[in-house]
C-alpha cells in the first residue's frame, strides 16, 4: 500500500542532487540528451514497442485476472445472478438496496470495524513494545526474532487450530492455568461477549511478529549519533525513548497504522475456522457474509454487491491513506 | 524506509556497530528489560510447545480432564503415525509447494519485467499503466472471490491447480519495490552495452537482473509465504481432495478428527514445520525480506 506514497518518491529519484553525485559519470547526464533527440523518432517507436512488450506478460495476467473479475463483479452485482443459473437478467440497483436494508449485512459489517479497531491497537502497541525490548540490544537476538516472528510463518488454519485447542472450555490449557491462579473459567469461543477478544488473541499472537519486524527495521535505521547526543546530555532511556525514538518512528508508526487496518478490514480466515461466524453471528465478519450469500445461499449478484460495498469502504481508507502519507512527505 | 537497508550498505553497517558495542554492564534496567522481553518470548512459545505436548500424547492422555504437560502413560508418536497413514499431509505439502513455487516464479518474471520497462523505458502510455497499477493496490482480494470463482467455472479450471496459480500472480505493489530499486541502478551500466548494440532484453537479464538479487530473493519470500499461507480464494476454488493445499486441507482435517486432539496437534505441527524449518535455515534473508517488502503492502 506504502507504494502509494513510496512510488512518488522512486520516480524524483533521478532527478534528486544528492543520488546522482554520487555518480562518477554525471557529468556525461547533460551531453546525453542531444543525441537521444536526434535519433527521437526510431528510437521512440522502438522505445514503444519494448516498453509495452515488456509489460505485456504482466498487463494479460492483470487484465484477465484482476480488471475482468472487477468489472463482472461489478456486472453481476446489477443482475440477480444465481449459482443454480436462474436470473441472469438485470435488475437495476436492487441489490444495492436490498444490501442497504439488510441487518445480516450491518451487523457483519460492524463485527468487522468492532474486529479492527480492536486489533489494531493491541497489534500496534505490543509490536512497538517487542522491537523496543530487542532494540536495547539484548543478547541472541536471533532468539527473540524468532519467538516473536515464527507464527507469522502459519497458515491461518494451523494458528486455528491451537488456538481451538486452548480454548476448549474444558480440557484447555488457558482456563486451566487460569483456574489454576483462581480465576473463573472463560468459554472463549462460545460467549457471544468474550468471542471476539478471543479472535484478536490469537490473531495478535499470530501477525504481531510482522509489525514488530517492521518497526525493528526502522529503529535500527536510526542513526547512532542521536542517541550519543543524548546521553552526554544526561538523558536517560525513558527519555532517550520519548525524545528521540518515538519521534523518529512517527513515520513507520503511520504506515504501520494504515496497513494494519486495511489487513483487519479483511478479516476472514481465522473466524470462519474458530467460530465460523458464531456464537449467534456475533463474529462473522463482512467478507464471510460475502462467502456464505455467495456459496451457500447461491446468490452470486446479491454477494456481489456486498463485495461492492464493502470494497467502497476500501477505497474510503485507502484513500484517506493517501492524503496522510501525501501531506507527511510533501 | 526499509527498502533502504538493502541498497545503503552504511546504514547496516552503523546499525551493525551499534549491535558489536561492548556488553553494558547489567543495571537494574536491562533486567527488567531482559525480564518483559523473556516473558513475551515464553507467552510466544508457550502455543507452540502446548501443541507438541498435547500431539505426543495418547488421544485418552489428550483428552483427559485433569491436565498436565506430562501425560501420565507415557510420550508417544501414534498420533503421528496415525496421521501419515490415514492423512494426505504429505501430498497436500507437495500440493502448496508447487502451487507456492508456480506464483513465486511466475509473479517475479512478470513483475520484474514490467518493473523494469516502467523504471527505464519511455514508452507512450507509461505514466497511465503506472496509475492503473497504483490504483490496483487498492482492490482487496475478497472482493474478486465472487466473479472469479464464476470465471473458473467459465474456463473449467475449478478444481485444477491453475484455479490456485493464476489469480495469485498478481502483486501490483511488488512491481513497485522493483522499480523502486531498478530506479537506484546507476544508468552507466547499462550505456556500454547499450553502445555495443546491445537488446532491451539482453541488457535486463544480464545486467539489471544479476544486480537486483537482493530485492528479487525479498520479493520471492514475501510472495511465497503469502502464496503457501493463503486460504481463501484456494479453500473456494478447489473440492477435490487431490490437488487442496495444506491450509485448505486442514480445514478438513478439522472437522474429520473431531475431537482426536493428539492427531490434530500432530497434523497443526506437521503443516507448521516445512515454513518453520525453512525459517530457521534462512532466518536472516526472510528477516531482511520481509523488512523490505513488508511496508510496500499486503
Amino acid at each position: 500500500m506504502s507504494s502509494l506514497a513510496t512510488s512518488e518518491s522512486a520516480e524524483q529519484a533521478p532527478s534528486l542532487p544528492g543520488r546522482s553525485s554520487r555518480n562518477p559519470s554525471q557529468t556525461n547526464q547533460p551531453g546525453k540528451s542531444p543525441t537521444s533527440t536526434a535519433q527521437s523518432s526510431p528510437r521512440r517507436s522502438r522505445d514503444n514497442l519494448n516498453g509495452w512488450g515488456f509489460a505485456a506478460p504482466f498487463l494479460a495476467f492483470f487484465l484477465v485476472f484482476l480488471v475482468w473479475p472487477l468489472l463482472y463483479g461489478l456486472y453481476m452485482s446489477l443482475t440477480g445472478k444465481s449459482l443454480t443459473g436462474a436470473n441472469d437478467s438485470l435488475i437495476g440497483l436492487a441489490n444495492y438496496a436490498e444490501a442497504l436494508a439488510d441487518a445480516d449485512m450491518w451487523h457483519s459489517l460492524g463485527n468487522t470495524l468492532y474486529f479492527t479497531v480492536i486489533s489494531t491497537v493491541p497489534l500496534v502497541l505490543v509490536a512497538l513494545v517487542m522491537a523496543a525490548l530487542v532494540n536495547v540490544g539484548l543478547p541472541a537476538q536471533w532468539l527473540w526474532r524468532l519467538s516473536y516472528f515464527a507464527p507469522y510463518l502459519l497458515a491461518s488454519t494451523v494458528v486455528s487450530l491451537f488456538f481451538s485447542w486452548m480454548y476448549n472450555p474444558q480440557l484447555g490449557l488457558i482456563n486451566d492455568s487460569l483456574a489454576k491462579i483462581g480465576l473463573p473459567k472463560v468459554a472463549w469461543l462460545n460467549d457471544p461477549n468474550v468471542a471476539m477478544w478471543a479472535i484478536v488473541i490469537a490473531t495478535l499472537w499470530w501477525t504481531v511478529g510482522f509489525n514488530f519486524l517492521l518497526y525493528l527495521a526502522a529503529m535500527q535505521n536510526i542513526p547512532a549519533q542521536h542517541y550519543e547526543a543524548a546521553s552526554l546530555d544526561g538523558a536517560g532511556a525513558w527519555r532517550q525513548f520519548f525524545s528521540i525514538t518515538l519521534p523518529q518512528l512517527t513515520p513507520t508508526t503511520v504506515m504501520i497504522v494504515l496497513l494494519q487496518i486495511l489487513a483487519s478490514l479483511k478479516i476472514f480466515d481465522q473466524v470462519y475456522q474458530m467460530t465460523a461466524g458464531g456464537p449467534s453471528g456475533s463474529t462473522r465478519p463482512v467478507v464471510e457474509y460475502i462467502f456464505e450469500t455467495g456459496f451457500t445461499g447461491y446468490r452470486l449478484g446479491y454477494s456481489a454487491a456486498i463485495s461492492y460495498i464493502f470494497f467502497g469502504l476500501i477505497v474510503a481508507v485507502s484513500v484517506m491513506q493517501f492524503f496522510i502519507t501525501r501531506r507527511r512527505s510533501a | 524506509m526499509a527498502t533502504q537497508t538493502l541498497t545503503r550498505p552504511a546504514l547496516s553497517s552503523t546499525s551493525a556497530a551499534k549491535l558489536r558495542q561492548p556488553r553494558k554492564k547489567m543495571t537494574a534496567g536491562r533486567a527488567a528489560v531482559l525480564a518483559v522481553a523473556a516473558i513475551l518470548a515464553v507467552l510466544w512459545l508457550v502455543p507452540f510447545a502446548w501443541a507438541t505436548a498435547t500431539a505426543f500424547k495418547s488421544e485418552a492422555d489428550a483428552a483427559a480432564p485433569k491436565i498436565s504437560w506430562i501425560p501420565p502413560s507415557g510420550f508417544t508418536a501414534d498420533a503421528f503415525v496415525k496421521v501419515f497413514q490415514d492423512g494426505n499431509i504429505p501430498l497436500w505439502t507437495w500440493n502448496s509447494l508447487y502451487t507456492s513455487a508456480a506464483i513465486t516464479v511466475i509473479t517475479l518474471a512478470i513483475s520484474a519485467l514490467v518493473a523494469y520497462a516502467l523504471s527505464r523505458i519511455d514508452f507512450r502510455g507509461k505514466k497511465v499503466l503506472m496509475t492503473v497499477i497504483i490504483a490496483s493496490i487498492m482492490i482487496p482480494p475478497p472482493v474478486l472471490i465472487i466473479p472469479l470463482f464464476y470465471q473458473m467455472v467459465a474456463l473449467h479450471m475449478i478444481d485444477t491447480s491453475w484455479a490456485i496459480i493464476l489469480p495469485q500472480v498478481i502483486h501490483p505493489a511488488m512491481v513497485f519495490v522493483l522499480k523502486k530499486f531498478f530506479d537506484q541502478i546507476p544508468r552507466e551500466l547499462e550505456e556500454a552495452a547499450v553502445m555495443d548494440g546491445a537488446s532491451r532484453m539482453r541488457i535486463f537479464t544480464q545486467i539489471i537482473l544479476p544486480l537486483s538479487r537482493p530485492i528479487l530473493a525479498a520479493v520471492a519470500i514475501f510472495v511465497f509465504i503469502s502464496a503457501w499461507n493463503n486460504f481463501l480464494w484456494p479453500f473456494i476454488s478447489t473440492n477435490d481432495g487431490s490437488i487442496l493445499t495444506l491450509p485448505v486441507g486442514l480445514q478438513t482435517i478439522k472437522s474429520a478428527y473431531g475431537i482426536q486432539y493428539a492427531q490434530n496437534m500432530a497434523s497443526a505441527l506437521l503443516a507448521a514445520l516445512p515454513l518453520i524449518l525453512v525459517f530457521l535455515f534462512f532466518q536472516r534473508q526472510i528477516i531482511k525480506g520481509v523488512a523490505t517488502t513488508g511496508l510496500a503492502g499486503t
